[in-house]
């Protein structure tokens, strides 16, 4: 058994983005809450991603139903925080989880 | 970087519960102990129901349902759906072998969150050879199939050792077409019946740089189509593996006649104290349990780890191995390239011998 807890997305940046995609967990992740650890975790096979309070937030919403336009300005709304710096958090986290195969869009 | 003290206590991510020791296979790489526990033995639905429920409380966040063959028991459904019902990312370690698709179907309904089959080898013969079996290549891939079509997410995992490490591309291939999402490459590692099968199972140092040379290559070019998460052969490594992320760290392991033990090869370090579920609770165990507590933290560890900066990062590798190897269970991992023991590993791993493999049984 070997974990690899996910922490870094600085890579991801500038990567391609679609105002119009549906964000997911990948078909065998799954998001789970888990008092002793402290909170939410997305989990994958062999993977493990511990969310902090911002991530939650946007995994949450991260349903397969909102796009990802639709999360950012609900993001922005609801914590009453600029529409670029949400913009930001959200491509840098998606874009990492994507690319580990935690999340699909 | 400091010496971690053994008085930090870190909450466990992973359980890996080990059902039953049954199987019908009978492949000579087993991690199981030679001396395994019998059917009478096995702890009842009731207490792994429990032992999930505390694990989460733990902060157990995965539970790999793994033996011997997990599809030996009849339970099998009803203590994957309590480790759901317990909140816990459900992974099934199978051969393929004696769970039929009704069941396979029982369990994704279950909540199974994800399955992973081992193959022995691409070639139907020497796979059935390797694992004792006949006819077994045939039915993993009726499993592996089943459970894809359930829409349950495939791991196949390959075990590598000298009659099979020429195969590797065919078997990832293999891999491909059974739709796998992901594929574990495993060289052996050399405990319980593995460590016995040791000279007919170890490849030789230039199988393994081809083999290497090869995984790299098959990374590249399967890159976004599959993860393929490789395992280092360990007497040929430079460094040590990370004794399972820590000893009483990160993980522990449930046997199945419901001792606790840090890492499922624990028990070959004489002298450690386990305890049992049946006794007392996760938490107790996990935070009291003299073998949970022999190697916590790094300050036990001799020269040349105690002032290594890589103490941190494999925890002077792995307490079996170095037990195993040196007689010394606190002795720096001799695959380490830095232990004075280092030339033993060398020694070993240039032995092959074709043996008649002792299946283990």
């Amino acid at each position: 058994m070997s974990y690899n807890v996910l922490c870094s997305f600085e890579r991801f940046r500038g990567r391609e983005r679609d105002d119009r995609a549906r964000c997911a967990p990948a078909a065998a992740a799954r998001l789970t809450h888990n008092e002793a650890q402290g909170g939410w975790v997305l989990l994958a096979p062999e993977r493990i991603f511990k969310a902090d309070a911002i991530a939650t937030e946007i995994l949450k919403r991260c349903t397969g139903e909102a796009t990802f336009a639709a999360i950012v300005d609900d993001l922005a709304k609801t914590f009453n925080a600029p529409r670029d710096l949400v913009l930001a958090d959200v491509s840098k986290l998606l874009a990492g989880l994507v690319e580990k195969k935690l999340l699909e869009l | 970087m400091a010496n971690s003290d053994a008085t930090t206590l870190h909450k466990p991510l992973g359980l890996l519960a080990e059902l039953t020791h049954r199987c019908p296979l009978g492949c000579p790489y087993c991690s199981n102990p030679l001396a395994l526990d019998k059917r009478a033995d096995e702890l009842d639905t009731a207490t792994w129901m429990r032992v999930f429920k505390e694990a989460a409380g733990l902060g157990v966040l995965q539970v790999h349902l793994s033996g011997g063959e997990p599809g030996a028991r009849r339970d099998l459904v009803e203590i994957a759906s309590g480790a759901r019902d317990a909140g816990l990312y459900t992974n099934l370690i199978t051969s393929g072998v004696g769970i039929t698709t009704r069941t396979m179907r029982d369990l994704w309904e279950a909540g199974l969150d994800h399955v992973q089959v081992s193959i022995q080898d691409a070639d139907a013969v020497s796979a059935d050879h390797i694992a004792g079996y006949k006819g077994g290549f045939q039915r993993k891939h009726a499993l592996a199939a089943e459970a894809v079509r359930l829409g349950l997410m495939l791991t196949v995992n390959l075990v590598v050792h000298r009659a099979n490490i020429e195969r590797i591309g065919a078997m990832v291939d293999l891999a491909l077409a059974l739709k796998a999402s992901r594929i574990e490459i495993a060289h052996v590692q050399y405990y319980g019946w593995a460590l016995k099968n040791r000279a007919a199972l170890m490849p030789t140092r230039e199988q393994v740089e081809r083999a290497a040379a090869e995984v790299e290559e098959l990374r590249l070019r399967h890159k976004g189509k599959i993860v393929i998460d490789a395992v280092v052969p360990d007497y040929h490594a430079r460094f040590p593996k990370p004794c399972v992320g820590g000893w009483g760290r990160r993980s522990l392991n449930v046997t199945p006649s419901g001792k606790v033990l840090p890492c499922h090869a624990a028990e070959s370090i004489p002298d450690l104290e386990f305890w049992n579920v049946r006794d007392h609770s996760l938490e107790d165990i996990w935070t009291s349990s003299p073998a949970f507590n022999a190697f916590r933290g790094t300050a036990f560890l001799p020269e040349p780890c105690a002032s290594c900066d890589r103490r941190e990062i494999d925890f002077g590798g792995c307490r079996c191995q170095a037990f195993l190897l040196t007689g010394d269970a606190r002795a720096t991992d001799p695959v380490c390239h830095l232990s004075p023991n280092h030339g033993l590993v060398a020694e070993l791993a240039e032995v092959q011998e074709d043996l008649a493999y002792a299946y283990r049984r």
